[in-house]
């Protein structure tokens, strides 16, 4: 960690372009974050159109993915499912990313806080995750924001413990103790040191988290408790294939394809960033 | 006895060739061909210690771990011999270099908390040794470690066979790893700052038992160290490396009566000349360069208080006395530095 | 030893209580009043107090409180609301599906994970670590839930070698029952030993690097002999970690796939309850699945002593 500042910002970025899984992993996100930006404008069908004229099409000219059981276009769907998913991914980075930087830097740099605070962390770690959401989610009523919240939720604890870690390494080093003892306040050492040198962590961790929502909300959508449709989800293009497997695979296959791609996108990305800014952790 | 036969079937077939003969050897980095090691020479005789010195980053554990064919995989041999009883390892298959570790050299290395595997009971990583390389049972293996732990001076022995690593001192450690080394015989012993990590007595009793080894078994033994307190103790003769090259290779009382080279005798300034506490090699300016970045010609010239303009290539190891080389244009004898 | 367990079940002790409190808390996360999500617009206001005395909501909360671990430390999870049964006897009845579909992938995972993290370890940067990194990575990306759908498509409905979804019981014939639960335990197994993989292979370079496997090359002892007693016995305990790590996520990962395969397990279970909100189910399942998992990584933990001598000293 130490190595993240001493390297300046230059040397780290030539160092991410020479790292390949860096490299496919941005190309192929930033791919997918234009399609579906774009989806509304490169869409080649309305994504909520009931057509029952087109019902079940395999995947052809005019439909390259085929069509569902409500002759909706496949393809127009998952461009914009992809866009919801993406959303709920980005958000759950978001808000794990403060909640779980906040919560481990307290409990890292506060030694009385620590053991009930990650104690805590532990017992929410307990619970299957993907379950976690789901009950929560489910409790809390069916929308973007709430699966959102329970994702979150289900990601933080891990987040604030790798935050936590660096915190404790950091604390230790003698920069830190040297700025205690130039008289600088207790918070300025923690936001000034130990935040600069948590961001290669973080940075690593949010990818995956990234990654790690994208699949989960997939889970939560097929289950049923995910953004409500007729708006189209990755997770609830599959639920609805499910029912067609037999006559339709490609409603099923198509979609989770799109997952494969995005999720491969981001855990390239994650193990690029992780070999650069972050050496010593290995998975 | 076995050990008798064999050792002296081996000096038998090397015919009275040293037991380490290394020539020319130079090593490189893999990535960009930086030399690290170059153009090393010299020999070590059954019964002999030879001392090798120099700052941390001059290249001695390297040349032990290239003995051994034990380099990381970023670095490789690029020339040179590496004779071992008159055979040259360097040609040899990675499979039957192994085969030669162990039986024909060993080596001893520098942390002994970390040396040995934590998971395992110290008598097993003795044993396993005895019954891999010299095909014993395990009741004859079990009875022979216990020799060995008794040998290298463990008291307690039978108790330490079962013990864990932590569940020891350092110095028991390093006793461990010595009898490790002993363990298949070999008659040549690298050692590579066996008793750094170690406190003054038990460090000067770890030398003596190297010592009492060396006398009783006719090892040839290579000690890499940077304190030459342990030098003037021990040593027959002395290798001074400097950033990957040799400067000067000569017997111990020479060096210390009559270093040829610059940077020996900053080493040797660098010793308090009352009775004080044998001090590092840290008192000469600057640092040794790292690999990659080395100045042309001579490699001590940035540091050295002789430099000229006939440093700038690089000076040739010259023989100042029958057995006394040194590698520097200012001290060269007359007819030898045009 | 005895010191380190106390402590570790301490732990445990201090954790379970927390994960209680978090599983009785959850009902507070439903937005008003918990009996309205229940209840149809139209319910009288005596189907509503019913309804809140079943749930316990009519009490004060810390007598709630008290009340719901007076219940669950004797093993009573309440009853469920859809069901009109006893929530532990629900789970309990379930629980062999659950398990046997969760222990069984938990060990192709590890065990396949394992292999492979290592072989890819031992070839370093060449072809074979190559293979093996592409397909881990492929395998962490892969919804589980999906790739139990294809291998219906493709196992169960196109080769007809598998059956499309149910659960035979073990007493029903041993193959029956390994053929109903092969394709889920396979989804959740694949996707889960990309995980192992990955942090096999990776303790195994970090290990191989270690000062003590440089004594145990210059012994001059074989390669292999190396690797296997002196690299992985040290690499054994993150790979214990990963394993407890991993049952978390397949009894998370069990319970979607139940619902794939249509399999009566824990999972159903729970998430039939979720979707009708009957929190009794819900509460109790999510209760019992983590104190399964607490109770696998205390385990876990246990071992960790068995296998490193150090941990006995701590």
């Amino acid at each position: 960690m130490s190595d993240t500042v001493s390297t300046p910002l230059g040397e780290t970025w030539r160092r991410l372009l020479r790292n390949r899984s860096f490299v496919i992993g941005a190309v192929v996100v930033s791919l997918i974050v234009a399609v579906a930006v774009l989806a509304p404008l490169i869409a080649p069908h309305d994504p909520l159109r009931n057509n029952f004229r087109t019902r079940l099409q395999p995947p052809g000219e005019i439909f390259w993915f085929g069509t569902d059981h409500f002759g909706r276009d496949i393809l127009s769907r998952i461009l914009h499912g992809g866009r919801i998913s993406l959303i709920i991914g980005a958000s759950t980075v978001v808000v794990t990313g403060i909640f779980g930087t906040a919560i481990g830097a307290v409990a890292g740099f506060f030694r009385a806080l620590d053991e009930p605070i990650m104690r805590l962390m532990d017992a929410i770690m307990a619970f299957p995750a993907i379950l976690l959401a789901m009950a929560i989610a489910a409790v809390m009523g069916a929308s973007v924001t709430n699966v959102v919240i329970a994702l979150s939720i289900a990601t933080t604890p891990h987040t604030a413990r790798i935050v936590r870690g660096s915190v404790l390494v950091v604390r230790e080093m003698e920069y830190v103790e040297a700025a205690r003892a130039l008289g600088a306040s207790e918070l300025r050492v923690l936001f000034r040191h130990v935040l600069v040198n948590v961001t290669g962590p973080l940075i690593v961790r949010l990818t995956y988290v990234f990654a790690i929502a994208i699949l989960a909300e997939a889970a939560l959508s097929f289950i049923g408790v995910g953004p409500p449709p007729p708006a189209p989800s990755f997770g609830n293009i599959i639920a609805n294939g499910r029912d067609f497997m037999i006559v339709a695979p490609w409603i099923t296959i198509f979609p989770g394809l799109a997952i494969i791609a995005v999720v491969l996108g981001l855990n390239l990305l994650g193990d690029g960033l992780r070999d650069v800014l972050d050496p010593r952790t290995r998975i | 006895m076995r050990a008798a036969d064999t050792a002296s079937a081996r000096d038998a077939a090397s015919g009275g060739a040293p037991l380490l003969e290394v020539v020319g050897l130079t090593t490189t980095l893999v990535a960009t061909g930086a030399s690290v090691l170059e153009d090393i020479a010299f020999t070590v005789e059954a019964g002999e210690t030879l001392c090798v010195v120099g700052e941390s980053g001059s290249g001695k554990s390297m040349l032990a771990l290239a003995i051994m064919g034990l380099l990381p995989p970023a670095i490789r041999i690029r020339r040179g011999e590496i004779r071992v009883h008159g055979e040259d390892l360097a040609r040899l298959s990675p499979a039957e270099w192994r085969a030669r570790r162990g039986r024909d050299l060993a080596m001893i290395f520098q942390e002994p908390m970390t040396a040995l595997n934590p998971v395992m009971r110290a008598g097993a990583q003795v044993a396993e040794v005895l019954r891999k390389r010299r095909g014993m049972t395990d009741d004859a293996a079990r009875g022979e470690a216990l020799r060995l732990f008794e040998r290298v001076g463990i008291p307690n022995a039978r108790a330490r066979l079962s013990a864990y690593p932590h569940e020891l001192s350092g110095g028991l450690r390093q006793r461990v790893m010595i009898a490790i080394a002993l363990a298949a015989e070999a008659r040549l012993l690298l050692a590579d700052e066996p008793t750094t990590a170690l406190d003054v007595t038990i460090q000067a009793q770890i030398l003596d038992l190297l010592n009492d080894l060396r006398r009783e078994r006719g090892l040839g033994l290579m000690l890499i160290t940077h304190d030459l307190g342990v030098v003037a103790e021990m040593a027959d003769r002395v290798l001074v490396l400097y950033a990957g090259r040799m400067a000067e290779l000569a017997p111990v009382a020479a060096l210390f009566d009559r270093p040829m080279h610059p940077y020996t005798r900053a080493l040797l300034a660098s010793i308090p000349t009352s009775e004080g506490p044998r001090t590092r090699l840290v008192a000469i300016d600057g640092a040794v360069p790292a690999v990659g970045a080395m100045p042309q010609g001579c490699r001590f010239r940035p540091r050295c208080p002789h430099a000229d303009a006939r440093c700038e290539a690089v000076p040739p190891l010259v023989a100042h006395e029958p057995r006394h080389h040194a590698a520097c244009w200012a001290t060269a004898p007359e007819d030898r530095a045009s | 030893m005895i010191r380190f367990l106390a402590r570790r079940l301490a732990g445990s002790a201090v954790v379970l209580l927390l994960v209680s409190l978090l599983t009785f808390g959850l009902i507070w996360l439903v937005p008003g009043d918990p009996t309205t999500v229940l209840l149809e617009a139209s319910a009288t206001p005596e189907q509503v107090g019913r309804l809140r005395v079943a749930l316990g909501l009519d009490k004060p909360l810390p007598l709630q409180m008290l009340d719901w671990y007076g219940r669950v430390l004797s093993g009573d999870l309440g009853q469920s609301i859809l069901l009109n049964r006893s929530v532990t006897e629900a789970l309990l009845e379930r629980l062999p599906v659950t398990l046997s579909i969760a222990a069984i992938s938990l060990t192709l995972a590890v065990m396949l994970g394992v292999t492979a993290g290592i072989l890819a370890a031992l070839f370093h940067n060449r072809w074979p670590d190559q293979i093996v990194m592409s397909t881990a990575l492929f395998g962490l990306s892969v919804p589980d839930f999906w790739l139990g759908l294809v291998f219906v498509v493709v196992f169960a409905l196109g080769l007809g070698w598998f059956p499309t979804g149910g659960f035979t019981p073990i007493e029903q014939g041993v193959m029956e029952w390994a053929r109903s639960i092969a394709l889920p335990s396979l989804a959740l197994a694949l996707t889960q030993m990309g995980f192992v993989a990955r942090m096999a292979r990776a303790s195994m370079l970090d290990v191989l690097n270690q000062d003590f496997v440089r004594t145990a090359d210059a012994k001059g002892l074989s390669r292999t002999y190396v690797v296997l007693r002196h690299g992985l016995p040290n690499a054994l305990v993150p790979l214990l970690t990963v394993t407890g790590i991993i049952a978390g996520a397949l009894l998370g990962g069990t319970v979607v796939i139940e619902q794939v395969f249509s399999i009566p397990g824990v999972g159903r279970l729970i998430i039939g309850a979720i979707l009708s909100r009957d929190f009794p189910v819900i509460q109790g399942g999510l209760l019992f699945l983590a104190v399964v998992y607490l109770l696998v990584n205390l385990v876990v933990d246990i071992l960790y002593a068995a296998v490193d001598p150090r941990v006995r000293l701590a």
